[in-house]
This record gives C-alpha cells, structure tokens and sequence, in this order.
C-alpha cells in the first residue's frame, strides 16, 4: 500500500505506522461477505413486498466504517484528518459532515465515525494514519455494524416510537447526529434529508433492530429497497 | 425520570441514556500499599449519604461515553449544577 | 328494560344511534355518547357492586375517574378481559359486555352481606392485621377468601390480541386537562408558536362546561369549547389527545399518559389499530388544569344505592340525559350544589327538599330555587338514609351552626336519590407525584398544590378557583406564562380572555361529617371511603387506639387504598381524624398521592417490549448455520449462545459426551464471537493494561498473548480473558462474553476519572470480528489446509498470534487454548464469518470436524480446571482463593486495581474458602452446582457449611464426574473427604483433589 502514501509521509510517521496493527480485513470476490442482515434477505422483500408507505427502509451494507479518535487539542491529529479526508473533522457537538461518499459523524469530543465505501476503508485508515501525528486512534468496524436508511413520511412517527431523544425539526435539523436508546438497544441517529434518516446499529443488533422497525412501521406500511 | 444535561454532548438527555456511578471525587489514594486498613476500607466502603445536595457521577452511557459530575438535590432529585471530571463544583452544601 | 330515567331530550347524546350491550348477562339499550354508568342509570340499573368489607349493595355515585363503586369487568371474550374499569368512564360501544367485579355469587343477591350484616361490629378496622395474622399459618387460606369474596377483577386466561405501543413526546408546554382553565392556556399557548400538547381523560374536550350550562361571550359555554378545539387543531404545532389520562408526573416534568385509542369503539381494536398507547412526555413546562372533585358528605347509610355526589346528578342530567331518580334529596353546604335542585326541577322530577346546612344561606342559585318554590331547609342536615337496595327516605334534622350536634327533632322524608355536597376538593394528585406537599386553604376548604420544584404552573379548579370567569383567566394567564418561559416572547399577546358572568355566591360551611343523634360509634354506618369500606366511626376508632399520624390512620384503616386512591374519602376522612384529634387540618396534614392516578393497563406498559421483541437477541455472523444444524442455545446475557448440538435420537448427555470425546480425539469447533473484545491503542496502553490485570505486561512481546484476571479495587475477581499485543503500542483484549460493556466502561472510568494523562483509546470490536475456535488434535492439519500461516510448532508457538489469511479471507490466529488442546481461535472480520466457518467444515470432514456449545465447552475447560468468571467467581474470590497465585505479581511498579484489596486482612486469612476439585466417590454421581459441602453429614441441622459447588458435569474423556467448588482452607485438605447432603435427603461424598483433572503438565496444547 505504500504507492498511496505520499513518501515523505511515511517518513514523517514510519515510527508510528509500526507502533500499532494494520491489516486490511477485506478478502477479494470470490470469499462471500455478508452483511448483518443478510440473512433477512431484504433483496427478496424489495422485489416481492410492497412498493409504497409510508416508511421506506434501505441498508446501506458492506461499507467502511472507521472509528477515529483523538483529542481536539492535538493540532497533527485534526489537521491530519483534514489533509487526509479534504475537510475538517467536525468539532461542533452532534454535527456531522458529508462530501461525496464519505461521511463523518461526531460521536464524543473524542471520538468520530467516518463512513467510506467498502472498498475504501484501508486505503482511508492508512492515509489517515500517514497524515495524522500525535496520540490517535484509528479502528476499522467495518464488520460490526451496519447503516439503514429510514425515508419517507412517517419515518418521524418511527422514531418516536423507538427512541426517546426529541426528532423534532427544532431540535433535529438536518445534519444533527446523536448517538441514543434505539427501542432496548442503540443507535448513532442522523438525519439526512427533510425526510431522510440513517441510523447506525452494531452487528449483532441488527436481527432486533430489524423486527423491531417492522413492527414499529407496520401502521404505515413498510417499504423495502435493495 | 431526570433529564440530565451532558456536558460534552451540550444538551439534555433521557436518564435511560446515562448510567448512575455513585459518589464523585472519590480519589484513589496515590499509593494504595501504605493505606492502613483503615484508610483503605473508607476508600472502598464508606460513602456519603446526604440529605440535600450531593455530588454524583455518571456516565452517559448510550451516548458520548464520558464521565462527568453532577449536583443533585436528594430530596427534590433537582439537579443544579453538572461539570466536567477535574472541575469543581460551585454550588457546595453549607459547611462543605 | 326500557330507558326509563332517560329523557326524552337534551344532553349530548344521540338517540338516533342505538347501542346495545350486556351488563350480568342481561341485555341493555343506550345511546351513542353514553358513558356505561349513564346507560346503566338510564335503565335504572341500581346496584353495581357489592362493597369490599361489609358486602353491602352499592350503586354509582360519582360520574369520573373519582367513582368508587362502578369498577367492572369488561371484556366479551375471554382473551380481551378487563377488570377494574370504572363505567364513568368507559363509553358505551355496541356489543360491550361487562359485569360486577365483585358480589359473590352476583352484586344482586351476595352471601357475603349476612357477613356484613352480622359481622359488621366484627369487622373495624385493622381487623384484617387483628384477626387474620393468627395464626400465621393459615393467613393464605384467609387471603383466598378475601380476595374471592372481595372481588378484585380478573385478568384474562388467553392471549391478549391486541397491540399497545408507546410514543415519546417532547413539548414546550404540556397542559393537563381541557376544563376551561387547560382550553384557556392551551389556546394561548398554541397561538405563541410553542409546541404544546394537551391532554383529557375524557372523551370530549370541555370538561364542567359539558354540563354545566354556563355562558361564555354571551353563548352556550360549549360554543366556545366547540371553536376553541377547532382551533387547536389547525395549529401545526398541538397535540390534542383526548381520552388519555395524565397518569404520572414524575421528575423533570417527565409525564407519562394512557391513552385509550379504540376502547370506546369495541371490545376488541379493528384489525392493524393500536388499542392503546402510553406517551412519555418530556415538557419543559406544565399546566395542571385538574379541576376539582366534589366531595359527597359523610352522613349515616350514606353508602345506600340512591347517594350520589350533587355535581354528578347534574352531569348525568345535562350530559347524558339522564335523571338517575325521581324523588331528589339535596344535602349541601354551599350555593353550588343548588345548580343540581334547578336542573332536577328542570328535568322535569320532583324535589322533595333542599337540606342545607348552613343557617342562612345567602346567594345567587338560593334565590333562584326560592323563585321556582323549590322546598329550603336551613340549618338542618340529612342524618340517615332509609332504604338498602335503593334509597326509600331519608331522616332530616336540624344541628348546631358548627355542625357539631344534632339540635332537634328528626323529619322523614320520602325520597329515592340523594345529592350531597360538602364543597370542592382540587384534583390535587398530579402534583403531589413530584414530592410536593399539599397546602390547606380555609378560605376554600381544600388542599391546594404545595411549592414545587417543577417548572410547573397551576390553573382553575386546582387553585380552589371555581368562578368561570376566574378560571378562564387563570388559564390563559399560565398558558401564557408557561409559554413565554419556554422561549416564546409574546405569548401574552395571544390572550383574548373570554368573558363570564360572575355568579354571586354566599360563604360555604366547612362541614364533612354530619352528626347524628347517637355518637358516631353507635350511629348508623356513616361511610367515608366507599371502595374500602371505611367509616367515620373506624378512623375515630384508630385515632383512639393511638394511630396519630394520618399516614398511619390511612394504613390502618386502609383509606384510600383502593384503585379510586380515596378520591372522594381522603379529605372527610382527614377532617374526621382531625376533629378526633382535636387539632386542625393543616395540623393533621395529608396523605399523598402516588401515580397512577387511575389504574392502568399491564398492555399499556408493556408495550411493544412482549413476544419476539420482550427482550435483545444477540446473534454471531454464524447464527444461521447453528440453526440449521439443529443447536440448541443458551442465553449468556443477551446472546444467543450454541449450547449443544444434538443429532436425531440424542440425549443431552449423548451429545456432549459425542461432542468432548471428538474435540479431544480430533478436532471440534466453537462459535467464539460473543466473547467481548476491545481494541487498545496508544503508547501508554500497555502500563495501562498493567494497572487493570493482576499480573505482569511490561515484557509481552509483540506477537504474543497472555491471560489475565481482573479484580476490583477490593481484590475481588471481576474477569478474565486473554489479551493480545499486536504491536507495540496496539493491544486486543478479549473479556467474558457477558462482561464486555461492564469491563469497557471500567477502563473508561480509570482512564478518564484517574488516569487521563495516559495516552489510550479503548473501542469495542465485539461486533467486528467473527471467532472460531478449533481445537484438538487435528486442529492443526485442519487448518493448514486453509492458511497461508506457518503453524509449525516451533514458528507458531502456543500463546502466539499471526496474520494471514483462512480461506482467502485476512485473519488474526490466535493460539490459545480454553481446552487445553492444540488450539487455534481464528478471527475475520465478521461479515466474513459464515464464510470461513463453511469452509472450515467443507474441509473438516474427513476430521471429523465437530461442532460444540457452550456445555461441551464448559466440560472441557473443567477437565483442566480452568474457571469462568462469574460462574466460579461471585464477587468474594481472589486470585489467591483460586489457586492463581501464578497469575499475580507483587513485582509491578504501580500498585495495580486489586492489589491493596488482596492485601487486606481478611483476604490474607489461609483458611478463606478456597477453589478446589471435587472427585465424587461413585464416578457416575454429578453433585448438583450449588450444593454446600459438611465434613459431617450426620451433624445437627443448621450444619456448618464449607462452600458450595461452582461446576459440575460428567466427563466422558476421563468416566468419571468432575466438579469444582469451594471449600473452607481447601488447598490445605487435599485428598479429604467431604459430604454434600442433598435436599431428598441422600449424601453425595466426595475426595477434596487438584482442579486439574486432565493433562496436569498442560502437553496437550503444546504439540
């Protein structure tokens, strides 16, 4: 992976690339991936369920996802993840940034959640480790969580009814994210678009989270897409 | 229910997104191995029980996971003041 | 049975729309609009219960929530039975079916009333803790009785079918009840912008203005009611919740509200439909515009069916069209309840009279009763009722102007109903949820809301404001107020108050108990708290056998204790023991109110969280394959764990012994994900690592693993696992699979309370990686069909680690061993999991690869003595306690978690109970986990108790049962013999030995 690295990077930081593990956990075509939700087969739904709602789900499966952390006080870390990235991490609480396929989210002071296409997510982890100086952390999740997509127009009623946190348009503007009591579990919140919202959800979750939207969107009719 | 403002999220949440740690600043002793007994169990046992103000801490759990400090009053349950771990509160209990 | 108290017109019923339904089996008509008490008045239906103690008839009385006696059962079917439903508030719907809670066989004819007629003197209060307590033994056969013969409702036998749900809500302000004062406020309110929700118990929005014939702007009262609604419920902002019930204030004005969506529609909901929802309110304001209860008077048979509280005759009159009698008796201590007489007289029955208690009434209403001829006595008071299922007279004398003493002579008069007044009591039970303490107010005889902490405002009735026009101003003046301090500037410009006339009324008599010509103790039955069966005479009795407290009267004579929570009873019953304390009210104080405030339904608070989604299941990537392969699971925590895998015809012993025999003859497999992992990172990570684990860090190289124990501060085991160093600043601690979120929060509370200066980050991989495990002697030859990873026994020791790839797929192989066999526990990232473990199986075959749970794992680890944190732990073992001295170091600089602890002097002691093993002496007996070790069985019971057993199993490989357990000084009774007695009374003896049962060198994992 070396080729991707700016060189004088590597030996800027060549010390701290062999202080911790780097592995890329992707296998090629032929090793079969699946996703948390695999096993519901929401490819058949979509084709064979209904086709309108008023709740559309969607997973997002299979993408990178990368948990970053590191203290706003350390100007390598933050100016690293911004030459790494293009743009700045956000530091405003609950706020999130979205350029093209990449998405980060704040979660803590110290902690964001960067989502990547699959494919990318150790080509990013390693330039983010190049770029970024000081004491981080960079940790590939990828496996162990999803995304889902919740649009349409009682996607709000949804969540009232699974989390107790206020998704009112006052309190949740577009771009917010909070991480919070998703029914008995929990979930990384963020609102996409005037009717759009993506919830992040661990792994093992995933089966409840799954039962527990049907349930939840079975008044206004739950939609599928592949 | 309380509604607990998170000082590192910024804004109030649910109590069901926090988990209730006890007493704050309870220090541990910077060196264990000299406490007597004695010292040693009131760090580990002994606990204030407070008619009034009392500083807790918690943790916001299904949240930012931080730690933090909070003023509560025992008998209303009013919170009146949340700070951060290494900050002191400002409203104290007379004689405190 | 023709509707023979119906009127022929008026209320807000609709006749056009017939409904049918069934009360005791009998079949019944009423309107559209009714509620069950005014259909079931409306047919004459007298007696609807039996009364809890004395057994004696009892009809309604009341016409909301605060009704004492109508509590039925409803339900047409078995699987939608609903006891404790109180028929003032449930609408009529055609095909309802209900009946009498209680009355045993029926309400009409019940044996338990010769109890009561006889027994009555038997039976005063704090005669359930007097009579029933001895002799102890037989309280449950007591208890049966009580409860068949008292009648509390019945839940159902089947399924319920319906579906409850709950919403979460966050509003500006939150305005209970929608009576004039809450209309008020929440118009104002809503107008601001603010977001507001406003909720009601009843079915309609309006609450006295539905019956009581006021005037606003000039119009009918329910004009403005109608557009004021209509309003509301254009602004985008309102949440109009009708038949939703306010039925907790709980802290930070957190509000939790029944709502009853379909139960006015039919017995079950239509199909799809929510029947009913909880809302858990956040407001960052509040509006209680409770109202007030009238409070009936406490007179002697007061309890007759034909007694009524005065403000519910006009209710049923002006609501529902019904006049519950025709011969009506009016009892008050105040110009209000002359408003009942007028609508009586109007509805076109037959006042008898007019009682009232003051001397010379002076007022409004009065003057108006005296224009239409209406019959007034003053200074007198109904002392008696005549009559048992239905009133037939009543005895009328005068008393003293204080209401103390009958003064002369007594009346009969004929009659069929009742009406009494003694004033108004604010609804009061809302605020008092959040501690606050009720204040009394002599000027309206009533307890108002005490000082709050709440961001809480108050409006009307609750405030003993009771003029229309005060109460409209009152709530406009809070919903303004409320909204302006939840950010909203100019809410008071919304205010538009709308006007009233004021009606003048003279003072009201502070009277609750009405003398009679006998003291109170030989008086006819004067009751107080109708559902409980508490009379005047009980809580005078209490107060004389010394219960001063009201706290302590109301546990005495169980005032209050119904599902109404005394509604009616609690201030007459505080005025009597009062006045037999001979101190004030206020002196007296109150008793308070908890939530709920009306009973609700378990539907209701369940929720959603029933069925498949009561509680989480966790499933591994391999979930699938273990389901197809016919596991059975165990639940560890919330995971749903492989716990053995039985082929056709196995027993559960068959299957483990199968399962333990190939792991150790060949090679078997574990779903190992659910064990809890947390990725380190940062250059302080490793002294980290050495504060929280008892044992050393500084020397593990990268590549290698090592276990560790974790303790608490006291010394005390917590957890264990193995951690991994993955470079030199990179560390991968694995924990129990149900202690991964307690043992991540823990390093968080060090790192950041204790020691945030030291650079490390700590982020849960439970999720991100799926584990297998494969062990035994094949383990090897199966994998290096698989990997690119040299496993040469010498490159690849045991308790190393390498990357590479299983299957094409990039992996972590750890080798360690929980079996002690040849070992590998394979990682990959988990949407990987199935993947891998499918090809592990394709080429395992010819191994015969074999899948095992969590007992086989169990066994296994317990051939070789190895623990499971939490299972032989409980919080009161240390390293040392279980023989793992090996595992812990006084040598480490810094004095790690655990350390001071095991030092102190009661964990130094060489006789603490000590983790042994236990060879029983017949090799097929398992004792049975948590049987307590004696050294002499034949001992007098209580017998002195050495320790109990941890685990417990039969081992195949070694044909003879195996168990650890704890034993008093146990390292230092090798080779003895102690006994386990068990509960059929037989022995188990077994030989104290070493917890290692196999492979003592530990070889086994080294080849």
């Amino acid at each position: 992976m070396s080729e991707m690295i700016a060189p004088e990077k590597v030996a800027a930081n060549a010390d701290a690339i062999q202080e911790v593990a780097r592995m890329d956990q992707l296998a090629g075509p032929a090793q079969r991936a699946e996703s948390p939700l695999h096993h519901a087969d929401l490819d058949t739904i979509a084709k064979k369920g209904p086709k309108n709602g008023g709740v559309t789900l969607q997973e997002h499966k299979l993408l990178g996802h990368l948990v970053i952390r590191g203290s706003q006080d350390n100007q390598a870390f933050l100016a690293g993840a911004r030459e790494a990235l293009g743009f700045d991490l956000p530091t405003e609480p609950l706020s999130s940034v979205e350029q093209g396929d990449r998405s980060v989210r704040w979660i803590a002071p110290d902690e964001w959640l960067l989502i990547v296409p699959g494919e990318d997510a150790f080509q990013v982890e390693e330039q983010l480790r190049a770029a970024m100086g000081g004491h981080f952390a960079i940790v590939n999740v990828s496996g162990g969580q999803t995304v889902l997509e919740l649009s349409g127009p009682d996607v709000r009623m949804v969540l009232k009814k699974s989390t107790p946190y206020d998704v009112h348009d006052r309190n949740f503007p577009v771009g917010k994210v909070v991480t919070s009591v998703f029914a008995k579990t929990q979930a990384v919140i963020r609102r996409t678009g005037e009717d759009r919202w993506e919830l992040v959800i661990r792994r093992s979750f995933a089966d409840y989270v799954w039962l527990w939207l049907q349930d939840a969107s079975a008044e206004f009719g739950l939609v599928v897409k592949a | 229910m309380f509604y607990i403002y998170c000082p590192h999220c910024g804004e109030h949440r649910e109590e069901e997104e926090f988990h209730a740690k006890g007493q704050a600043h309870i220090a541990r002793p910077a060196d264990p191995d000299s406490c007597s007994d004695k010292e040693w169990g009131e760090y580990l046992f002994f606990r204030k029980n407070p008619r009034g103000l009392h500083h807790e801490m918690w943790v916001h759990a299904t949240g930012c996971r931080k730690f933090f400090n909070v003023t509560r009053d025992t008998v209303t349950y009013e919170i009146k003041e949340v700070y951060k771990i290494g900050e002191r509160p400002s409203v104290v209990a007379a004689g405190n | 049975m023709s509707q023979k108290n119906r009127l022929a017109s008026g209320g807000r019923i609709d006749r056009s729309k017939s409904l049918r339904f069934k009360y005791n089996g009998r079949e019944y008509q009423g309107y559209q609009g009714d509620t069950l008490a005014s259909a079931l008045l409306a047919n004459g239906v007298d007696i609807i219960a039996r009364s809890f103690k004395y057994s004696r008839p009892r009809g309604i009385v009341a016409a909301g929530a605060e009704e004492p006696n109508a509590v039925l059962q409803l339900g047409a079917t078995e699987a939608t039975q609903v006891p404790n439903v109180r028929a003032t508030q449930q609408e009529l719907f055609n095909g309802l079916v209900s009946s009498a809670t209680n009355g045993w066989p029926n309400a009409e004819m019940d044996l338990m009333s010769y109890v009561g007629k006889v027994g009555g003197r038997m039976m005063p209060p704090g005669f359930y803790y007097k009579t029933f307590m001895y002799p102890q033994s037989m309280w449950e056969t007591y208890e049966k009785f009580i409860r068949k013969a008292a009648g509390l409702g019945r839940s159902p036998l089947e399924n319920d079918p319906d579906i409850y749900d709950k919403l979460n809500h966050h509003c500006d302000v939150m305005i209970v009840g929608a009576g004039p004062a809450g209309l008020a406020a929440a118009l104002v309110a809503a107008r601001s912008g603010a977001r507001v929700i406003l909720a009601d118990e009843q079915s309609e929005f309006g609450g006295s203005l539905l019956h009581s014939g006021e005037k606003i702007n000039g119009r009918p009262a329910v004009e403005w009611v109608a557009e004021t609604v209509a309003e509301l419920e254009k602004h985008p902002e309102v949440l109009l919740l009708p038949r939703s019930t306010v039925n907790g204030y709980h802290d930070h004005n957190f509000l939790t509200i029944h709502q009853r969506c379909t139960d006015h529609i039919a017995d079950q909901a239509p199909k799809g439909q929510v029947r009913q929802r909880m809302h858990r309110v956040r407001a960052n304001w509040v509006v209680l515009a409770t109202g007030a209860h009238e409070r009936p008077l406490v007179y002697g048979n007061n309890d007759v069916p034909g007694c009524m509280v005065a403000s519910a005759v006009s209710t049923y009159i002006n609501r529902y069209g019904v006049v519950p009698g025709n011969e009506l008796v009016l009892m008050t201590t105040n110009d209000y309840a002359y408003q009942t007489a007028l609508d009586w007289a109007d509805a076109g029955r037959k006042v008898v009279a007019i009682v009232d208690t003051r001397q010379s009434p002076k007022g409004a209403r009065i003057e108006e009763a005296r224009k239409r001829g209406l019959n007034i006595i003053t200074g007198s008071a109904v002392i008696d009722v005549q009559g048992s299922k239905r009133v037939s007279g009543v005895q009328v004398a005068p008393i003293d102007a204080k209401g103390d003493k009958v003064t002369g002579s007594v009346e009969r008069l004929s009659c069929d109903t009742v009406a009494s007044s003694g004033g108004w009591s604010p609804v009061i039970h809302l605020s008092c949820h959040t501690g606050s303490r009720p204040e009394w107010r002599d000027d309206i005889i009533g307890f108002v809301p005490g000082k709050t902490v709440q961001r809480q405002l108050t409006a009307g009735g609750i405030n003993g404001t009771y003029s229309l026009r005060k109460v409209l101003e009152e709530g406009a003046t809070a919903g303004a107020k409320a909204a302006e301090s939840a950010g909203f500037a100019d809410a008071a410009k919304g205010i538009a108050l709308p006007l009233s006339e004021e009606v003048k009324e003279g003072p009201a008599m502070a009277l609750f108990h009405i003398p009679h010509t006998k003291p109170t103790a030989r008086a006819p039955k004067q009751f107080v708290d109708l559902q409980n069966d508490v009379t005047a005479a009980g809580i005078e009795l209490a107060t004389r056998e010394g219960f001063e407290s009201i706290e302590h009267v109301k546990r005495y004579t169980a005032m209050g204790f119904g599902t109404d929570q005394g509604k009616l009873g609690n201030i007459n019953g505080m005025a009597i023991a009062a006045k037999s304390l001979n101190q004030s009210i206020p002196e007296t104080g109150t008793t308070i109110f908890r939530p709920n405030y009306t009973p609700i339904t378990f539907g209701a608070i369940a929720g959603r969280d029933c069925g498949e989604l009561f509680d989480i299941k966790r499933y591994t990537a391999m979930h699938k394959w273990h389901v197809e392969h016919g596991a059975l699971f165990e639940d560890v925590g919330q995971w749903k764990r492989p716990w053995y895998f039985p082929k056709a015809g196995e027993s559960m012993q068959q299957a483990l012994d199968r399962e333990c025999k190939a792991t150790r003859d060949s090679v078997g497999i574990l779903d190992a994900s659910t064990l809890g992992k947390i990725d380190i990172q940062g250059k302080d990570a490793r002294e980290f690592l050495s504060r929280v684990y008892t044992n050393a860090w500084a020397k593990l190289g990268v590549g290698k693993c090592r276990y560790g124990l974790m303790c608490g501060e006291d010394g005390m085991v917590f957890d264990d696992g193995v951690t991994s160093c993955l470079a030199e600043n990179h560390f991968l601690m694995t924990t129990t699979s149900g202690g991964a979120a307690r043992v991540l929060e823990w390093l968080e509370l060090y790192h950041q309370t204790e020691w945030p200066e030291m650079e490390v980050y700590f982020n849960t991989v439970t999720d991100q990686w799926a584990t297998m495990t494969i062990s035994g002697p094949n383990s090897r030859k199966l994998l290096a069909e698989l990997t690119d990873i040299d496993l040469d026994n010498d490159s690849f020791k045991f308790m190393d680690w390498r990357q590479g790839k299983v299957a094409g797929v990039p992996a972590r192989i750890f080798r360690i061993s929980f079996t002690g066999e040849l070992s590998y526990e394979i990682n990959v990232q988990a949407n990987y999991g199935l993947f891998v473990w499918e090809k592990l199986f394709e080429h395992g075959a010819k191994y015969n690869l074999t899948p095992y749970g969590t007992e086989t794992m169990h066994v296994l680890r317990a051939e070789k003595g190895f623990i499971i944190a939490g299972q032989d732990t409980d919080g009161s073992v240390t390293p040392i306690d279980l023989g793992m001295s090996w595992c812990v170091s006084n040598n480490k600089p810094f004095s790690y978690i655990g350390k001071r602890g095991m030092a102190r002097e009661d964990c130094i002691r060489t006789d603490r109970k000590q983790l042994v093993g236990l060879k029983t002496k017949d090799p097929k007996k398992v004792i049975p986990e948590g049987s307590q070790a004696v050294n002499d069985p034949k001992q007098a019971i209580p017998m002195t108790m050495l320790g109990h057993v941890t685990s417990s199993y039969y081992s195949a490989n070694l044909g003879h049962s195996i168990a650890l357990g704890m034993i008093r000084n146990g390292h230092n009774r090798m080779g003895e013999t102690v006994y386990y007695p068990q509960a059929d009374g037989t022995v188990i003896e077994a030989e104290i030995c070493s917890p290692i049962f196999l492979d003592p060198k530990g070889e086994r994992q080294n080849v």
